[in-house]
Order: structure tokens, then sequence, then C-alpha cells
């Protein structure tokens, strides 16, 4: 008996997304040409930030909410000064949040480089791992880590030390490094530099699947710079507004199959942060340097095509290096390293550019420095019911593939994402249910 | 998990889940050598701040459907349910303190790892005490070395991301921070970030929660 292709049901079930940290697993449901269910379910413990952040002091708050992630702590305890600040009624200006914004560079180096040719590359090349990639690439690779590792020099300089920095304080840091480590530092990123040129080239030479959407990208934006910690927040569509009016347009939803909350607009759409959104968004403000190179590789905005947030990556990797340049250049050790701040009840809202999107802290402080309230909206929640409306759009296009061609080309599409280190590991196992 | 058998496992993270409780045993029963690296999978970590807390009431604070959470009361070291034969300090760890477990496991020998407190890391750098000098509270003395007295370096004092150190005079440093004029809720929140689930920081710091409530 012959069965009709609209009745063959398929299923594609992917146990383990990833290792300790950052559990997730996914599962896609087609029945003939129609996908009945996508799931990305991420299964990480629950951690309980929020709530253990009640009755500690506002001052313990960076170097805890640091400890929510490994690869991005700036990203959280920028987030965390800015709001706490705002909840103090106080500014950190001139030189500091310049050299907020060094350290932020540091960060996005580090995570950049990792996530494109660590993680994302052996996808576009065909490798299991960047172990294996390494065995035909290995200058490529070593460049890279040469790359990444000045990424950690800045965060290392600036910070103390390259993960959980413990040099930042509400109000600025505790003490600024000297300018003989800032002269040293700059020679190592001019010397890196040229391969974050290369690198633009070398990931808008990839072949990317022909898979366009129509996004809501949503980034911050700053009316004189690239936006790290400060500015609006903006669409695609035309939002506007404040950082303090995150929460009257944004919401977190909680679904059953997934201890990550979901982050959707309050009309009910999906959204997109992160680098392809930023560089949509905040073109007109990089420097010309990489504008140039974006021209020249035919990079067009808007781009649409998630796929090609390696080449968002690798322009925003160049930005970094080159600021990061010019801010060492003017380096100054001798100003006050952070500004005093007095106890005062009062509610903060902070927002900044994660390597991942944006990040969004909401405290309330009682009168005597102690926290009453706190939110936290990372991106990567943010990101996930777009990743599986991704999923739903694109599975059917792969769906005629081999069953292991199929699921690593929709692994492929969720660390377009760069949802955390342990979701865009290689290794994963498949099950494949088939009836007729 | 690729059944083994494997000569080191390495485990990061708490065991706060009943699957991570069941799972540990399996990974035991798997590796020759059983390492814990960084403060969660050694002392609980952060985390173990809800073993004070009524885990139900985090639940409803942080999502909206709390019966969708599998969670246990506790996050634990992974101590605290098998045999661990060597536990990597920090948050983070040092890496070169990683690498040097690594090799010695491999060569046979004792991990060459000091136990003694970042008081005496911070001697050796030549920093001035900022307890001392300025007063502020530092859990140097009391803590793991390993970090090379990062925080004193830079003009803090130390919040103990190694946990305590090798027979940590614990009660001795609270009893002078407080004459030097610390409240016993922040030397309650300062034993309890990182490694507080570990003696001899839980028992210090549960004795000052309770004089703060009676006070």
């Amino acid at each position: 008996m012959s069965v009709k292709p609209s009745t063959i049901e398929r299923t594609i079930h992917v146990e383990n997304l990833a290792r300790v940290e950052g559990e997730g697993a996914l599962y896609i449901k087609a029945v003939g040409d129609e996908i009945t269910d996508v799931q990305l379910n991420i299964f990480e413990p629950p951690r309980f930030y929020e709530a253990f952040l009640r009755g500690r002091s506002y001052r313990e708050v960076p170097d805890i909410t640091a400890r929510i992630c490994g690869i991005c702590p700036v990203a959280y305890q920028m987030s965390s000064c800015h709001a706490l600040e705002q909840a103090h009624g106080v500014t950190v200006g001139e030189p500091l949040r310049t050299l907020r914004r060094l350290l932020y560079c540091g960060e996005w180096i580090e995570s950049h480089v990792l996530h494109m040719f660590m993680l994302h590359l052996p996808d576009f090349l065909g490798y299991e791992s960047v172990v294996t990639l390494a065995a035909d690439h290995k200058d490529v690779v070593a460049k890279a880590l040469a790359l990444k590792k000045a990424g950690n020099d800045i965060v290392n300089f600036i910070g103390g030390r390259e993960v959980h920095p413990i040099n930042v304080r509400v109000g600025g840091f505790y003490r600024l490094p000297s300018k003989a480590k800032a002269k040293a530092l700059r020679e190592t990123l001019i010397k890196n530099r040229e391969f974050a040129v290369e690198t633009i080239r070398f990931m808008a030479g990839l072949e990317f699947p022909d898979f366009e959407q129509n996004y809501e990208f949503v980034a911050m934006k700053h009316p004189n710079e690239y936006p790290y910690c400060e500015g609006r927040i903006v669409s695609s569509s035309g939002i506007d507004i404040p950082v303090e009016a995150y929460l009257n347009e944004f919401e977190e939803i909680h679904v059953k199959h997934s201890t990550a909350l979901h982050g959707r607009l309050k009309d009910g759409r999906t959204y997109l942060v992160g680098p392809l959104a930023r560089v949509n968004l905040n073109f007109d403000q990089l420097p010309d340097s990489v504008k140039e190179i974006a021209d020249e590789i035919g990079f067009k905005i808007p781009c649409k095509n998630n796929f090609k947030s390696i080449i968002a990556r690798a322009l925003e990797t160049l930005f970094a290096v080159d600021h990061a340049i010019d801010i060492l250049e003017n380096y100054d050790d001798t100003p006050a390293p952070y500004i005093q701040i007095a106890d005062k009840p009062g509610i903060g809202h902070g927002c900044s550019e994660a390597p991942r999107g944006i990040l969004y802290h909401r405290y309330e402080v009682d009168g005597g420095g102690l926290i009453k309230n706190a939110v936290i909206t990372p991106p990567t929640a943010q990101n996930q019911p777009q990743i599986e409306d991704d999923l739903r759009h694109f599975f059917p296009s792969v769906m005629e593939k081999s069953e292991e061609e199929a699921t690593l080309r929709c692994e492929q599409l969720i660390r377009n994402y760069d949802p955390c280190i342990s979701c865009s590991t290689h290794f994963l196992k498949l099950k494949v249910d088939r009836s007729t | 998990m690729e059944p083994g058998p494997y000569d080191i496992g390495l485990v990061e993270g708490s065991i706060s889940t009943p699957e991570e409780a069941e799972r540990i045993v399996q990974v035991r029963k798997e590796c020759r050598f059983l390492v814990t690296i960084g403060a969660c999978a050694t002392s609980g970590g952060i985390q173990a701040l809800k073993n004070w807390a009524d885990v139900e009431e985090y639940k409803r604070i942080v999502y909206a459907s709390p019966q969708y959470i599998d969670t246990l009361d506790t996050a634990s070291p992974v101590a605290a349910f098998v045999l661990v034969d060597f536990e990597l300090r920090g948050c983070p760890v040092n890496k070169y303190q990683l690498v040097e477990v690594i090799t010695a496991l491999i060569a046979g020998r004792r991990p060459q790892i000091a136990t003694s407190p970042v008081c005496l890391e911070c001697k050796r750098a030549g920093n001035v005490c900022v307890m001392v000098a300025e007063g502020t509270p530092c859990l140097g003395p009391i803590t793991h070395a390993g970090c090379g007295a990062l925080c004193p370096t830079y003009g803090r004092g130390c919040y103990s991301c190694f946990g305590p150190s090798e027979s940590a005079a614990a009660e001795a440093l609270c009893a002078h921070c407080e004459k030097t004029g610390t409240s016993k809720p922040t030397i309650v929140r300062m034993l309890r970030s990182f490694n507080g689930y570990l003696e001899p920081f839980k028992q210090v710091g549960d004795k000052y929660e309770r004089q703060a409530v009676n006070n």
C-alpha cells in the first residue's frame, strides 16, 4: 500500500544539546509538510538568582550577578551597575564610562571569537568540532586563539581577571591599572588587528543557507556611539523607548518545557536580539574602518538572514578591537576610580548589550542599601521563542535530507543565536521516529 | 553519557535536582579519579543560598508557573553524594591549578595545591593590608589560596571565591570584624556567598544570624 507523503509523520528529537550548565534539547515533529511541534527545551537547573539577591547589599550585586555567566560576566556587571546607580540617582561620567566601554570591548572580543571559530565555524565547514577543524586549519585556529586572548587581556587589565572580574563596583572601579600596562595591551591589540580584518573576509566567504525572515530586531541605540551600556531600546518596526519602559513593552512567560523564561513583545510577537540586530539598527555608528570592510564584502543592511550573524560578530569584533585601541591611546591612570554613592531608597533600570543581545536588569533598593526586588532578563531567554519560530520555518527546507544532515542544519540554526557555550557544543544524540 | 571507564572525571556544578543526584552516582562508578572543579561542585556555590530559604517561595519569586519546576530543596557539593578524590576550589578556578591537578593524576602523584590562606599570598605580594590600614573587612585570613590575593591587590577586601582555607579561624576573624564596626547581618552575608555552605563558614554564619535575630 502506498502512503501519501502528507501523512508521513517525522520527529526529530535531540535529547541532549548540552553539558552541565545550560542543558537543552531539541524536539521537532512534522506530519507531511506541516510542522506540528517545535520545542527548544531548556532544562538547566533553576538557579533562583532573583530570589537570593533579595536582602543582599547592592554593593555585592555586581559580584553575584557576574556568576550567572562565565562567558559574559561583564554584561551582568554592567547592567547591574547602571541599574543600581540609577536607583541611587547618580551617573558615572567620563573618564570612567569610557573605561567601562573598554571592559565591554574585551568581553565582545573573547565571546565573539570563541563563538565564531570554536562553536559555529565547524558547522559551516563540516567538522565535528574545533579540534578536528584545527587539524586542517591549524593556522586559523591559532590566530583565533591569539585574538580571543587579546580580548581576555582587556578584561584582565581593567577587570582584574578574565572570568568574574573583581575590579568592578557600583560607581566605577576599585583601582585603575597603570599606564605601562595599558601601553603593552594596546600593542597586543594592534598586533592582532589584521586577523580581525581577515576574519570578516573569511566569514563573508562561507556558504549560507538561503533563509531570510521578517525579524523584529531589537537593540540599544545611542546618539553618538555604537551601543554598550547606555541609550534607548529600539526596534526595526519602530519601538523607541527609554530603558525604564522595558517592562511595558516586553514580557516574559513561563512555558512547561523550559526553565528559561520566554521573552516576547506584549502583543505576543517574537523578536531577535544580538549582533545581527545591533548591526542592522546601529550600522551608522560603526567607524569608517569597519564600514569600509562591510562595503568591500558586500554586506548590506538590513540583513535578514541570521546565519549571517557570524559576519555581524566579525564586524563587531573589529569594531571592539579598534575602539579599545583608541581608548587605550588616551588612557590615564590618575583620576578617582569611582564616584561616591550615598544609601537611599529607589528603583533603577539598566540595560546593556551582552555579546548575545540586550540584558535588562531592574532593582528596588531600600534605605539601608539592601535589595528588595530584582528582575533580570537575559538575551537567550528573549531569543528562545524566536529560535523555535525559526526552526518551524526552516525545517521544511531540510526535511528531505538525511537525519544526520537535517539535525546538523537545525543545530547550526540554533547556534546562529550563540545561546550559550554549553548549548553550542557538538555532541548530540538524535532520535528520529518515523511512522507511516 | 558515553560508557566508561574514564581515567579522570571533572565535575562542575552543584547537585540541585533529583536527576543530578542520580547521575552523579553513575559518573562516580565510571571514573577512576573524580575531581570537582569550582565552587559550585565543591561547596554548592552561590546556589546553595537556597539551602537557608523556603524553596517554594523562591520558585514563586522567579517563575510564573512554579509547578513546572523540579528541584531539590538544597544545592549541595558533589562530596555530599559520592566520594571525591580531589576538590579544586575557586569561582572561577585557577587554570594553572587545574593543569597541575591533571598533570599530577596522570603522573600518579599528589597535586601540589597550597591549602594556606590568601593572607599569605597577599603578604608575599607585598600588599598593604586593607584590614589593618583601612579597616576594610577581608576574608583573606580564612580563605583558601589560589587567586594570588587579587582583591586586596586592587584595594578591596577578599570575598572568598575560594572558600575556607585549612583550619580557618572563622570565628576569631568575625569577632575582630565585629569589634572594628562590621554589623552582624553584614558578617552573615560575607560568609554566605560563593562558599557559604562549607564549614566553618556555615556554622559561624548560622551563629551570627541567630545573634542578629535575637538582638
